[in-house]
């Protein structure tokens, strides 16, 4: 990734940027996420499979400095977060510049949003066989068995909410399970507050999962939460023909409705 | 190493005294294998799955002496009376851990330091009062272990009861380091059998990394040191770290259920939390990441050995495994000690 | 009480309720059970944990003076879960208190010496235990000034004692309002306390300072006291951070290796600058 390097160098020193997320080598063998401020760090940047880390979800932290431009390594998922996050109007255009990278590893700098959003939509975006498989293992379950599969993996859940934090959709300042008046959630990780929580978290990102599978991937548990999101992303595909991070412009299914729905109670 | 008071426990008596045990009213915990993964969990028999060889689980037993969920009372009220019902103490349960490897062990004398300054938590005192720690040596560990930097060994048998090491035959050298321990032994006497043996030779080497009290000395005069920002800008603010930890004892107070009835709860928090020091006017004294990471390395290196005279790590290395953007906790430590305080 | 629960609080009733401004209320709380209330000892400073069943628990200073026996009184502002349902109870109901903790005021210290107190808005509780406390131990005092200031005149809280106090030959009271804060009758200052305080000027001579307020007050006013003279070590304050255990394990509380809930709330001047900017 010789080039991706070149690029951040060159970003940088004629200062069109001044952060560059991206990754670099981690410890015992991982990457991580890593931020570069000048051209003679940009050496440390890397890229390869084991770089899965949703970048987007550091672009609405608010901890990189204001007035800041910032660019971002991209992989797929990225670009579709950005996408959503956009169409949601938490990023500004203007600070942020895209370095996306291809599933064979080309570099492709997007000149804007916009040129993101026609990217993505020339990939396939169907659900993968195995993102299937998974989805149809639990459908197959009858009512009883999927309520004790889920009370056995909601049980084990100590809310440490790394799932909320690696997610670059749960950017409430003020998320529903912080706040206690009323007190939505209960805070305990005992079974009731468990499964308040995950029902929430998963109902609040529903159709808005643009199915990275970062909240598994973070969870320390590897609690299989990210069925929950990706079979509600499925569910609103099918019924609203709505899918996130494809579209800047098309309002969330969720929170729209259009006068000719096919459901007569919205009318 | 003086050998003579070493015993041998056969692996074929493993069962007999998993039996006694459970029979005695005790509830075991043991480390036991899950496809690729070993975690802590509750056996009334010995069995193959049980795991003396792994490196590290993702959950401590901490939970066992400090629940993630402990109800502290019920209450009943209505406009002029109200009662409150305390559990009843007596009825907590009797554990065995069994097979926590020293670090583990160890990080009893933290948690014990915490719930006991000067005032004491009679849920946690009680429930460490019925715990029966049987540690075991280290045959192997990874990367992310660093024990030895923080004045514990992967053969320490501070803070077991009992402490095991196996041997090549597969048997174990039963140490019987407390009381506890020699009720335990006393209880099952014939199971166990002499032996003179060395354990050095089926332990793990882990290299220490750092000085732990020369990273304490070094702490000091750090809090507006530049590198807590450059460390935790990757940090994303989530409590895995907290809750995988040992030693950790943050915690909040809850009461749930109505007016009328319900109960006060104590249960696991994190300073990790952008939330967990908020005022109620909106004022936060740790606002960013980077000064919440400031205090959790703070107050396990620094503040707890000022005040309560115990370090608050034990060199587990279970937060560098579960942090999902890998904040390693030793890399940082020892950068720590490289970096300049002032800018 | 052999092994007393630490996180059991005693049940108390509300005796009485006084409105004090807009969501502000003080409750006279009395124990409901005679041993508790016979065993039971506080000193001025300290602080406990108020709860009510089914919301939890909520921080805030005693604001009675340990001298008045027989029953505490806290002062609180309904903002948050807690006390907004403690804003709901009535006299006669029951609600939960845990304490009492933290350090105190050195009382025993001041014998001898003028007393300054100065408060702004919600913040005059705390130091009401001390007025108090000092009051009926007039004699081991010489001069009384207490300059006490709020947003508006509907936002000075104990106004019966204010009163009180002004009438008071032993006792010198300055009330202000900050600007705009008056209304047509208002006969005491009008601008901000650090102002009124400079403008005062009390002597910093054999005085012993103590200052409640909010942070930005504070910030204002220590560096007028050291203006008039008065050492970092004669001016006392007290710290507010977010609690829940009060006890030094929840973790919340600390500033670097302090915890407010053990080694304050009451600090000098002086130890707090020695504090690092975490509160
Ligand atoms: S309030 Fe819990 S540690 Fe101070």
């Amino acid at each position: 990734m010789d080039k991706l390097k070149q690029l951040a160098k060159e970003l940088l020193s004629n200062n069109q940027v001044q952060i560059i997320v991206g990754y670099e080598e981690g410890t015992v063998g991982k990457a991580r996420p890593a931020f570069i401020s000048s051209p003679d760090q940009a050496d440390t940047l890397i890229y390869d499979e084991r770089c899965i880390h949703n970048l987007a979800v550091y672009l609405t932290q608010h901890k990189l400095p204001g007035n800041t431009k910032i660019a971002v390594i991209a992989s797929f998922p990225v670009m579709k977060s950005i996408i959503t996050l956009a169409s949601e109007k938490q990023l500004d255009e203007n600070f942020i510049k895209v370095i996306g990278i291809s599933k064979d590893n080309n570099i492709i700098e997007f000149k804007d949003f916009a040129d993101i959003e026609r990217y993505i939509n020339q990939q396939d975006l169907s659900f993968t066989p195995e993102e299937q498989a998974l989805i149809d293992k639990i459908d197959a379950m009858s009512m009883e068995e999927r309520w004790e599969y889920w009370q056995n993996e909601f049980s084990r859940c100590f809310k440490c909410y790394a799932c909320r934090s690696a997610c670059p959709m749960c950017y409430c300042t003020l998320c529903i399970t912080d706040f206690n008046q009323p007190q939505w959630v209960s805070v305990p990780s005992h079974k009731l507050g468990n499964f308040e929580w995950h029902i929430n978290r998963a109902m609040h990102l529903a159709g808005r999962c643009i199915g990275c599978d970062e909240c598994s991937r973070a969870c320390p548990l590897d609690l299989p939460i990210n069925l929950l999101t990706k079979k509600l992303s499925m569910d609103i595909q099918k019924q609203f023909g709505y899918s996130a991070g494809q579209s800047l412009t098309e309002p969330y299914a969720l929170s729209t409705y259009k006068p000719d729905d096919k459901e007569t109670f919205i009318r | 190493m003086a050998t003579e008071n070493y015993k041998l426990l056969k692996k074929e008596s493993l069962p007999a005294l998993f039996d006694k045990l459970t029979a005695s009213g005790k509830t075991i915990y043991a480390p036991v294998k899950n496809g690729e993964k070993t975690e802590f969990d509750v056996v009334t028999k010995y069995s193959n799955d049980i795991n003396d060889e792994y490196i590290q689980t993702v959950q401590s037993l901490k939970g066992t002496v400090f629940p993630k969920v402990e109800k502290l009372f019920d209450y009943k009220s209505d406009k002029t009376d109200t009662s409150i019902q305390e559990p009843d103490f007596s009825k907590f349960p009797q554990n065995v851990l069994w097979g926590l490897h020293p670090c583990d062990a160890a990080a009893f004398r933290p948690l014990d330091a915490t719930f006991r300054w000067d005032y004491d938590d009679k849920y946690f005192l009680t429930r460490m009062k019925l715990t029966t720690v049987v540690g075991l040596s280290c045959s192997k560990h990874d990367d992310y272990c660093f024990c030895t930097s923080v004045d514990i060994s992967p053969a320490s048998s501070d803070g077991s009861d009992i402490m095991l090491t196996k041997n090549k035959a597969g048997d174990y050298l039963v140490e019987i380091v407390t009381e506890k321990g020699q009720e335990v032994y006393d209880m099952a006497k014939e199971l166990f059998g002499e032996i003179s043996d060395d354990k050095e030779s089926y332990i793990t080497d882990v290299p220490k990394k750092f000085d732990l009290n020369e990273l304490n000395k070094n702490l000091d005069g750090s809090f507006e040191a530049p590198y807590w920002l450059a460390q935790s800008m990757r940090c994303i603010g989530c409590g895995a770290c907290a809750y995988v930890c040992p030693t950790c004892t943050c915690f909040d107070l809850q009461d749930e259920g109505a007016a009328n009835k319900g109960s006060r709860i104590k249960c696991w928090d994190s300073c990790g939390f952008g939330h967990f020091t908020l005022h109620t006017s909106g004022h936060n004294p740790r606002e960013t990441q980077s000064q919440r990471w400031r205090q959790r390395i703070l107050h396990k290196f620094s503040y707890m050995p000022d005040r309560i005279k115990v370090f608050g790590c034990m060199g587990c290395g279970r937060c560098s495994r579960a942090c999902p953007v890998d904040m390693n906790i030793s890399e940082n430590l020892i950068k720590i000690m490289e970096e300049p305080k002032n800018e | 009480m052999s092994n007393p629960n630490i996180y059991k609080p005693y049940l108390m009733k509300i005796d009485k309720v006084t409105e004090e401004a807009p969501f502000v209320k003080t409750f006279r709380l009395k124990f409901t059970n005679e041993e508790d209330a016979a065993k039971f000892n506080f000193k001025a400073g300290q602080f406990g944990e108020y709860s009510v069943a089914g919301e939890g628990e909520s921080t805030f200073c005693v604001a009675s003076s340990p001298t008045r026996d027989g029953y505490i009184e806290c002062t609180f502002r309904e903002t948050g879960r807690v006390t907004s349902a403690l804003a709901g109870k009535e006299e006669g109901e029951i609600i939960g208190f845990r304490g009492p903790y933290g350090n105190t005021f050195p009382i025993d210290e001041w014998k001898g010496k003028n007393l300054l107190f100065i408060a702004g808005g919600i913040a005059l509780p705390p130091m009401r235990c001390v007025i108090w406390n000092c009051l009926d131990l007039r004699e081991n005092f010489k001069d009384f000034t207490i300059v006490y200031g709020a947003k508006t005149v509907n936002d000075l809280v104990y106004k019966h004692e204010l009163k009180e106090w002004e009438e008071r030959p032993d006792v010198k009271l300055i009330t202000t309002v900050d600007p705009g804060g008056e209304t047509p009758d208002w006969k005491g200052e009008i601008g901000f306390v650090p102002t009124v305080l400079e403008k005062a000027a009390p002597s910093a001579d054999n005085t012993i300072a103590i200052v409640c307020g909010p942070p930005i007050m504070i910030k204002y006013t220590f560096p007028i006291l050291e203006k008039l003279g008065f050492k970092d070590t004669d001016i006392f304050t007290t710290l507010e951070n977010r609690m829940k255990c009060g006890f030094g394990k929840c973790g919340r509380c600390n500033v670097g290796k302090v915890y407010i809930c053990k080694d304050g709330p009451v600090f000098t001047y002086a130890a707090l600058k020695q504090l690092p900017a975490e509160y």
